[in-house]
C-alpha cells in the first residue's frame, strides 16, 4: 500500500471519527448512542491495524485487537446489559438547542487544531495530520460530558473521550508501550463496571439516573 | 462545434423528458418498500397528460404573475438541466455551469413560487410560502457551503471543471466530501419536500409545505408545476452525482465516452432513487419547528466538511 | 526485593480482605497488611539510605530521594489509618450505617488504595504513573459513597466524573510527552521511562512540552484539588468514611502533585523553567486565597478541613513552583507535615462527629469535657495546621513565605491574607467545639487515639528537628526538582 493512499485512509477513518462524535453530541437515544460508541471503537480499530500494517509495528495489531474485543465488542456488551436492567433503554433526553451546541462543536475543532497545528508538523508518522482531531473529539466528547444530564450518556460521553485520547496516542506517536496501553484498558474497563454498579446505586438512592436531582451539595 | 451544441441540447432534452420517470421510480420504489404494487413508473406521465388535456381554472383575483409563474419555475428548472453536466463536461455552455449561479436559479424559481401562492390570498398559499421560505432560507446557505468543499479541492466554483477534477485526476480520498455527501443529501431531502421535511404524498392541511404552494393551481399550470418539481429533483440528483459520484461523466465529446456516460447515466439515477426511496421510507417526518434544526445539521456537517477539507488536506 | 514486597502487600492483603473483609477481625487484617507494608517500606527506606538510589525490575521502578520519603510517609500513614479505621468502622456498623459487605468492601478498596499510591510513586514509566492514578480514583470511589446516602453518591459521582476527566486531561499531557520523547529516544518502552527522560531532557521540543505541561497541570491539577478545578474535593472529603477522607487528604493530594512534580522536572528541562514555574505559582496562589475565603463560610466540620488540604495544597504548589532549593525544601517539608497534621486532625474529627452523629460543628461542643484526649487531639491538630510554632508546619510555612518575600514580594500580601484568614476561620470553628459549653455526655467507647499523638508528636519532632538523612533527602530532591 502506497504511503500517500494510507494516508488518505488515516484522514478518512480521523473524519469518521469526529464525524461519530459530532453524532454523539447531537443524539438523543440512548440506544443509537451506544451504537454510535461501537462504531467509534470499529473505526478507531481498523485504523490502528491499518497504521500497524502500514508501518510495520507489529504491537500495534495487539492494541487493535485490544481496542476491537473493549470497545467494540465488551463494553457495548455491558452498555446494552446496564440499560436493558435499569430500563432506560428507549430513554429520549431532551437536549435543548442542539445547533448551539454543534455550533460551539465547530468552533472546539478549530480550537484543537490550532492547538495541535505547531506541534503536528514534528511528527513524522504516517498519522501526523490527525493529531488535531483527535484534539478535537476529545474536546467535543467533554463538551458532551457537559451538555447530559443523565448518567448513562455521560458515561458514553467518558467512555468517548477515552476513545480521543486513545486515537491521539495512535495519531502523534505510534501508540504507547503496550503495557501502558494495557493498564488504560484495564482502568477503562474497571471504570465502567463501577459506573454500572453506580448507575444502580443512584437509582436506589433518588429514582431517577437524572444528574440534576442529585445536585444538593452545593457551597452555600 | 455543432456536434457539441446539438450534444448539449440533447442533453438538456433527455433531462426534461426523463424527470417524470426518476420521479416515478422513486415512488415506485417507496411503494415497493411499503409492500405494495405501486402505480408503476410511468404514472407521472399519465398524470401530466391528464392535466394538459383539462381546462384550466383561475382564481377570480389571480393576477398575471399567478399565470406566468408556472412558466417561470419550469424555465428555471430546464435551464439548470441545460447546465448541469449530465453527460459531458466541457460543453459550449459550460463556463456558465457555475455552482453559485444554480443556487441562484433554484432560488428564483422558488421565489415566484412563493409569491404565486400569495397572490391568491388564501390562508393556506400563505402558510405554504411562509413554510417555503422558511425552510428555503435555511436550506440555501447549507447548499453554498456543501459546494465549497469540492469547489475548494478543484480551485473552481464551475461545476464542469469540479468534475474533472474528481473524476479525471488520480484517485484521492476526500474526508471532506464525504460530510459534504451528507449534508447534500439532506438538502436534497429539504429542497425537494422529500421526507422527513415535508411528505409528498399528503395533503394534510396542518403539515404540508409543497402542496399548499400550488393548492390554486390546476390543468396545465399543474402540470408545469409538477413538471418543474420532478425537474428539480433529477437535477440535484444529477447535481450530487456529478459532485460526489462523477465517474462515467463525459469528457470529450466522442462516441464512445459519450455512450459510456449514457450507460452509466441510468445506472446511477436508479441506484441513487432506490435509496433515495429507502430512505425516506426509513425516516418519520420531523415537525416543522425541528426542520430548523435538521438544516443547520446540514450547515454544520458541510462547514465541517469544508473544515476537514481545510485542515487535514490544506496542512498537508 | 523490598520493594516488590512494599507493593505486593497491599495486593495481598486486598484478595485476602476481600475473601473475609466483612468479619469481626478484617480490621485488624487490614492494620497487619498494612503494618507489613510499613515494614516493607521502612527495610526499603533504610536500603536507600544505605545505597542510594536504586532502580529494579528492567527499569521499571525507580526509588530516588524524591520518592522514597514519600513511600515511608504513604506506607506509615496507611498503617495508623488502618489503626484508626479498625474501632471506627466497627461502630459505624453499630450505628447500622454501613453492613458486613459494605465492610468488605471497605476493607478491600482501602488496601487497593495503598496499592495504587506506592505503584504510583515508585514506578519509573510515565504511563503506568497515570494508570495507577486513575486506578486509586476507582479505588476510592466506591469508598467515598460508601454509606450509600443521597449526598454520598452525589459526591462519589461527582469525584468521578470529575477526576476521570481531569485525569483524561493527564493522559493526553502523558501522550504528548511520549511524543516528545519519542523523537529522542526513538519509540519502544524507554521513551516513556522517567530516568531515561531526564537525562535527555534538554533535548525534548520545547512547543509539545509547552502543551504537554498545561495538560498535565490541569489533569493533575484536578487531583490534587487546585483551584478551579477542587470542587469534587470538599463533597468527597466530608460524605465519605472519615479514614478514607484521612488517606484521600493526607496522601492521594500528595501522590497527584508528586506525578506533577516529576512531569514539572522534564518540562523545565526543556523550557527553562519560566512557563512551568509561573503556572504553578498562579494556581497554587489562586488555590491558597480561593480556599482560604471559602473557610470561613462551612458548617460541616470535615468541609471545613477539606478545604484546609486546598489550601494547603496550594501552599506547596505554590512553593515548587518559586523554585530554588529553599522553597523546594519547604515544599517537600510541607508535604510530609501536612499529611501528618491533616490526617491527625481527621482522626478527632472523626471521633468527634461519631459521637455527636453529626459533622455539623454547630452540634459539637465541649470535646474537652466529654472526651479530653479528642479535644486536646483536635486543638494541637488545629494549631499544628495553622501552622503555630513549634509544629513543623510553621517551619515549611515560614520558609515558604520568606522566600517569596525575597523573590516574589508580590505575592506576599496574597498569601499573609490568606493565611490570617484561615487562621481566623478554623481557630475561630475549632475553639467553641474543643471547649464550648456541653450537655454531653463521655464517649461510651474508647476512641483509637493514639495515632492522632502519634502523628502530631511527629509533626511536632520534625518542628524543631529534621533527620539528617530526611534533610539530605530533601536537600538531593530539592536540587532534582529545582
Amino acid at each position: 500500500m502506497s504511503a500517500s493512499l494510507a494516508t488518505q485512509l488515516v484522514n478518512l477513518f480521523a473524519s469518521l471519527l469526529l464525524l461519530i462524535a459530532f453524532a454523539m453530541l447531537a443524539q438523543r437515544r440512548v440506544l443509537s448512542l451506544i451504537h454510535l460508541f461501537a462504531w467509534q471503537g470499529a473505526v478507531l480499530a481498523l485504523n490502528t491495524a491499518l497504521v500497524a500494517f502500514v508501518t510495520h509495528q507489529h504491537h500495534l495489531y495487539y492494541s487493535a485487537l485490544l481496542t476491537l474485543i473493549l470497545k467494540v465488542i465488551l463494553l457495548p456488551w455491558i452498555l446494552h446489559r446496564l440499560i436493558d436492567k435499569l430500563n432506560v433503554r428507549w430513554d429520549v433526553e431532551t437536549l435543548v438547542n442542539i445547533p448551539t451546541t454543534m455550533l460551539i462543536g465547530v468552533g472546539l475543532v478549530i480550537i484543537g487544531f490550532n492547538v495541535a497545528m505547531p506541534i503536528s508538523h514534528l511528527s513524522e508518522t504516517v498519522t501526523r495530520g490527525t493529531l488535531g482531531i483527535a484534539l478535537a473529539s476529545v474536546l467535543l466528547s467533554f463538551m458532551m460530558l457537559i451538555t447530559r444530564r443523565k448518567a448513562v450518556p455521560q458515561v458514553i460521553g467518558f467512555l468517548a473521550m477515552e476513545n480521543g485520547l486513545f486515537f491521539a496516542a495512535t495519531s502523534a506517536t505510534y501508540g504507547m508501550p503496550l503495557v501502558v496501553e494495557l493498564g488504560v484498558a484495564l482502568d477503562v474497563l474497571v471504570g465502567t463496571f463501577i459506573f454500572g454498579i453506580f448507575t444502580f446505586h443512584l437509582r436506589e438512592a433518588f429514582d431517577s439516573l437524572d444528574i440534576e436531582h442529585i445536585e444538593k451539595l452545593k457551597e452555600r | 462545434m455543432n456536434a457539441a451544441i446539438a450534444i448539449q441540447l440533447g442533453q438538456a432534452v433527455l433531462v426534461v423528458l426523463l424527470a417524470p420517470l426518476f420521479a416515478g421510480w422513486v415512488n415506485q420504489c417507496r411503494a415497493w418498500l411499503q409492500n405494495r404494487r405501486g402505480p408503476g413508473m410511468l404514472q407521472p406521465y399519465r398524470v401530466l397528460r391528464k392535466l394538459f388535456h383539462k381546462d384550466a381554472v383561475l382564481a377570480h383575483r389571480a393576477s398575471f404573475l399567478f399565470r406566468a409563474t408556472p412558466y417561470i419555475r419550469f424555465g428555471c428548472m430546464v435551464l439548470a438541466a441545460y447546465i448541469i453536466p449530465t453527460l459531458a463536461s466541457g460543453l459550449p455552455i459550460s463556463p456558465a455551469a457555475d455552482v453559485i449561479a444554480l443556487v441562484g436559479i433554484f432560488a428564483l424559481g422558488r421565489v415566484f413560487m412563493a409569491l404565486a401562492a400569495m397572490d391568491i390570498g388564501t390562508a393556506f398559499g400563505t402558510m405554504g410560502a411562509r413554510r417555503e421560505m422558511l425552510v428555503a432560507f435555511l436550506a440555501e446557505p447549507a447548499l453554498l457551503m456543501v459546494f465549497f468543499t469540492p469547489a475548494l479541492i478543484s480551485q473552481s466554483t464551475s461545476l464542469s471543471t469540479i468534475v474533472h477534477t474528481l473524476a479525471y485526476q488520480p484517485f484521492v480520498i476526500h474526508p471532506g466530501l464525504a460530510f459534504a455527501a451528507i449534508a447534500f443529501l439532506m438538502v436534497l431531502l429539504a429542497e425537494n419536500a422529500r421526507l422527513p421535511i415535508d411528505n409528498p404524498a399528503t395533503h394534510l392541511e396542518l403539515t404540508m409545505i409543497h402542496e399548499a404552494l400550488v393548492l390554486e393551481y390546476s390543468a396545465r399550470h399543474l402540470a408545469l408545476m409538477d413538471w418543474a418539481s420532478n425537474l428539480k429533483l433529477l437535477a440535484y440528483a444529477t447535481m450530487g452525482l456529478a459532485l460526489f459520484a462523477p465517474w462515467g461523466i463525459a469528457r470529450t465529446i466522442d462516441g464512445p465516452s459519450l455512450w459510456l456516460a449514457l450507460a452509466c447515466l441510468p445506472v446511477k439515477l436508479a441506484v441513487a432513487g432506490a435509496a433515495l426511496a429507502l430512505l425516506e421510507t426509513l425516516s418519520a417526518k420531523l415537525r416543522i419547528f425541528r426542520a430548523p434544526e435538521f438544516l443547520a445539521m446540514a450547515f454544520l456537517l458541510a462547514v465541517l466538511g469544508l473544515l476537514t477539507h481545510v485542515l487535514l488536506e490544506g496542512a498537508a | 526485593m523490598y520493594l516488590l514486597a512494599v507493593l505486593l502487600t497491599p495486593i495481598a492483603g486486598a484478595v485476602l480482605l476481600g475473601l473475609c473483609g466483612h468479619r469481626a477481625h478484617a480490621g485488624a487484617v487490614n492494620a497487619a497488611m498494612s503494618l507489613l507494608t510499613l515494614i516493607a517500606a521502612t527495610l526499603l527506606t533504610a536500603q536507600v539510605i544505605e545505597y542510594g538510589p536504586m532502580l529494579a525490575f528492567d527499569e521499571l521502578f525507580f526509588v530516588d530521594s524524591f520518592n522514597v520519603f514519600l513511600v515511608a510517609l504513604t506506607a506509615f500513614v496507611g498503617f495508623t489509618t488502618a489503626l484508626f479505621s479498625r474501632p471506627y468502622m466497627l461502630i459505624e456498623m453499630h450505628h447500622g450505617r454501613i453492613d458486613a459487605r459494605r465492610l468488605r468492601l471497605y476493607h478491600a478498596s482501602y488496601q487497593l488504595f495503598m496499592f495504587t499510591m506506592l505503584l504510583a510513586l515508585l514506578t519509573n514509566n510515565l504511563g503506568i504513573m497515570w494508570v495507577a492514578m486513575e486506578a486509586a480514583t476507582l479505588a476510592t470511589v466506591l469508598l467515598v459513597s460508601l454509606y450509600r446516602t443521597p449526598a454520598s453518591l452525589e459526591a462519589a459521582w461527582k469525584y468521578f466524573i470529575l477526576c476521570g476527566v481531569g485525569i483524561a486531561q493527564a493522559l493526553f499531557g502523558t501522550v504528548l510527552m511520549y511524543f516528545a520523547a519519542e523523537q529522542v529516544l526513538g519509540a519502544g518502552g524507554t521513551a516513556l521511562l522517567w530516568t531515561h527522560l531526564d537525562a535527555v531532557k534538554s533535548q525534548l521540543e520545547p512547543s509539545v512540552l509547552t502543551l504537554a505541561f498545561v495538560f498535565l497541570l490541569v489533569g493533575y491539577g484536578t487531583k490534587v484539588g487546585l483551584v478551579p478545578l477542587h470542587s469534587w474535593l470538599p463533597d468527597a472529603h466530608a460524605e465519605g468514611p472519615t479514614p478514607v477522607s484521612a488517606v484521600l487528604s493526607g496522601l492521594l493530594l500528595n501522590v497527584a502533585l508528586y506525578a506533577l512534580v516529576r512531569n514539572k522536572v522534564l518540562a523545565d528541562g526543556a523550557l527553562g523553567g519560566d512557563l512551568t514555574s509561573h503556572l504553578m505559582m498562579g494556581f497554587g496562589l489562586l488555590s491558597v486565597v480561593v480556599a482560604a475565603f471559602f473557610l470561613s463560610r462551612q458548617q460541616d466540620a470535615k468541609r471545613l478541613f477539606a478545604y484546609s488540604s486546598i489550601e494547603h495544597m496550594g501552599l506547596i504548589t505554590f512553593a515548587f513552583g518559586m523554585g530554588g532549593p529553599v522553597a523546594t525544601f519547604a515544599a517537600l517539608l510541607h508535604m510530609t507535615v501536612h499529611s501528618l497534621a491533616k490526617s491527625a486532625i481527621f482522626f478527632a474529627v472523626g471521633h468527634a462527629s461519631q459521637k455527636a452523629g453529626t459533622q455539623m460543628m454547630d452540634s459539637i461542643r465541649g470535646l474537652v469535657d466529654t472526651n479530653p484526649t479528642i479535644g486536646w487531639g483536635l486543638m494541637l491538630g488545629s494549631l499544628a495546621i495553622l501552622g503555630m510554632p513549634p509544629f513543623g508546619v510553621f517551619a515549611s510555612e515560614f520558609l515558604i513565605i520568606t522566600t517569596a518575600m525575597r523573590e516574589h514580594p508580590w505575592a506576599t500580601p496574597f498569601l499573609l491574607t490568606a493565611l490570617g484568614v484561615a487562621f481566623a476561620a478554623i481557630f475561630g470553628r475549632v475553639q467553641p467545639m474543643v471547649f464550648g459549653e456541653t450537655t454531653g455526655k463521655r464517649l461510651p467507647h474508647p476512641p483509637a487515639i493514639l495515632p492522632v499523638f502519634v502523628h502530631l508528636a511527629l509533626v511536632l519532632v520534625l518542628g524543631v528537628y529534621i533527620p539528617p538523612y530526611l534533610a539530605e533527602w530533601y536537600r538531593q530532591a530539592a536540587a532534582l526538582i529545582g
